[in-house]
């Protein structure tokens, strides 16, 4: 029997500014189920890998192949615009480390949560609204507050917000960038835990940057480490954590650095 | 009620626009019938009037008029509005055209904020005065991004926007300016008319123009094209309804407005379409006459 494709295939992914190299040949593939974390310092290139996996930033070199629900492989670079979009609000969600990047601040939580399923014609408002519901439970808020505006919320609301925005509509992959980025200790613990089962029950793939080894040994099962754009070490998260073999990452492990 | 022609204001050109700024609006006007809905561009031009009175209009008017037509300007149904005749006699004397006040006897209507209630026919033309032609501006302020949403067809927030409206007020409390989608394909800001307006649109034997003159975008609804209300399946679009009728006509089916007739708050409601409620009087046709609130001591 034959395995079933890489959901994520990046290949010598490059991209430059000018004559600044923002990362350089990266290539990994993503497994169906599988979650990869992306660690680096700012400046690593690991955000703009990102947003070159995600769509957003067109790669200098390189490909990203993304196999759909029929097992049809895009060249997401090289398909047209529109599909693109569409794969970025049906198949793909984005979790942004601001929660005002991927929040509409002005609509209520229920209308931000709806939003996708009106964006691919869901037209019944109860329907819709149950769903909202269901998904509020799911990320753990008070379903009290699904008429509120976000920026009544607290940023490890928000963030659950965003979590529910993204995943109503079923994604096949996430992309996650610095998820707990900015919030207390404890609010990132609960955010973590949360996050880690919705995973685990939703069987979900995702790409999460972080500078937050914590993030990475909790939710990755694999990891790639980046320094000055290019791939220093990658490998099975616990491995590369326990038995770190570049001297860079050695020197991340021991917290010698703090990204 | 119709004004005979007149020799036009004698120094400017016919319809005060140049012949060439006629022709490139009226290419645009071309392109916007056949893309119905969709926003097309225009060189839009100063105006002896201010923006806001309605300056798209009077471009689109002045660029298909012809000797012959015969022009009413009508604003929240009025015909005898500071706005309305303003227009008019811009035309009147720019064009000498004959204007009426009978929605029956015009070829071109200029319209703010109102469909007249009698039903258009084939060959008449309705120009809307529009002061937002975007429908997707109040999510999204660039334009690049607005383009490129009707070009996808991503219309999803415009339903994001209802279903605010119901989880809110318990309905789609939008009243006018209510979305549209037109022949199946763009999303249309119907101009701020009522709600009440919008099944008016749909499958109209009228040639429908819309002008947006600071905005620079013109659009049109071609006749006998399908125009649809945004709504959700367990809230279906609906219009305004009211308990009174006219109460100079007795009209059951027109827009009303309420108007206060003293000062012990003595109120009544009436057709908001002079034309229409002026018709139907000729017609034989009362209403309750007395105000409402004068009405009901009346009858302690
Ligand atoms: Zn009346």
């Amino acid at each position: 029997m034959d395995a079933p494709p890489p959901l994520l295939q990046i290949e010598g992914l490059t991209r430059t500014y000018g004559r600044r190299i923002g990362c350089k040949d990266v290539s990994f593939s993503l497994w169906p189920g599988e979650i990869l974390g992306v660690v680096g310092e700012s400046g690593s290139g690991k955000s703009t890998l990102l947003n070159c996996l995600s769509a957003k930033l067109e790669p200098t070199a390189g490909r990203v192949l993304y196999t759909d629900r029929h097992g049809r492989a895009i060249d997401v670079w090289a398909a047209s615009e529109p599909e693109r979009r569409m794969l970025m609000r049906t198949d793909w969600g984005i979790v942004h480390q601001n929660p005002r990047d991927g929040l509409r601040m002005g609509v209520s939580a229920g209308a931000n949560i709806g939003e996708r399923l009106m964006a691919v014609g869901e037209r019944h408002y109860g329907g819709i609204r149950r769903e909202a519901e269901t998904w509020m439970r799911r990320v753990e808020m008070d379903l009290d507050r699904i008429d509120d505006a976000p920026f009544t919320f607290s940023g490890g609301m928000q963030q659950r917000l965003q979590i529910a925005r993204n995943l109503v509509s079923k994604p096949r992959l996430v992309f996650m960038d610095e998820p707990t980025g900015g919030l207390d200790v404890s609010v990132q613990a609960r955010l973590l835990d949360l996050l880690r089962g919705l995973v685990t029950d939703l069987g979900l793939s995702a790409v999460i940057v972080t500078h937050d080894l914590a993030v990475t040994r909790l939710l990755a099962h694999r990891m790639i480490v980046m320094r000055r754009g290019e791939v220093v070490e990658a490998g099975l998260t616990d491995q590369v954590l326990d038995d770190p073999q570049h001297p860079y990452t050695q020197l991340l492990v021991s917290s010698i650095l703090h990204p | 009620m119709t004004n005979a022609m007149r020799e036009p204001l004698a120094g400017y050109n016919f319809a005060y626009l140049d012949e060439q700024m006629k022709r490139s609006i009226r290419r645009a006007i071309l392109k916007a019938v056949a893309v119905p809905g969709y926003q097309v561009p225009f060189g839009s031009r100063e105006m002896p009037l201010p923006y806001g009175w309605g300056t798209g209009g009077i471009q689109v008017t002045a660029s298909i008029i012809g000797a012959e037509d015969v022009l009413k300007v009508i604003d929240q149904g009025a015909d005898d509005t500071t706005n309305a005749v303003s227009i008019r006699q811009f035309f009147a004397r720019t064009t000498g055209v004959a204007t009426t006040e009978r929605t029956a006897e015009a070829t071109i209507i200029q319209t703010r904020h109102r469909i007249p209630e009698r039903p258009l026919g084939p060959g008449q033309i309705i120009v809307y005065q529009v002061p937002i032609p975007e429908p997707l501006r109040w999510v999204e302020a660039r334009e690049t991004e607005t383009r490129k949403m009707h070009a996808l067809q991503e219309y999803g927030v415009m339903h994001v926007k209802l279903y605010e409206d119901i989880a809110r007020f318990g309905c789609i409390n939008t009243s006018y300016n209510y979305p549209v989608l037109v022949n199946g394909r763009y999303l249309m800001a119907p101009s701020p008319i009522p709600k009440f307006d919008n099944p008016k649109m749909d499958r109209n034997p009228a040639l429908q123009l819309f002008g947006a003159g600071r905005e620079k975008r013109i659009y049109a609804v071609p006749p006998f094209t399908s125009v649809k209300s945004l709504d959700f399946e367990d809230y279906p679009f609906d219009v305004q309804h009211w308990d009174h009728c006219c109460a100079l006509c007795g009209a059951a089916d027109s827009y009303l407005d309420e108007v206060v007739t003293d000062d012990r708050g003595g109120r009544m409601f009436v057709c908001s379409d002079t034309d229409y409620c002026g018709e139907r009087r000729t017609a034989g046709h009362v209403g309750a006459g007395t105000p409402v609130a004068l009405a009901a001591e009346a009858a302690e």
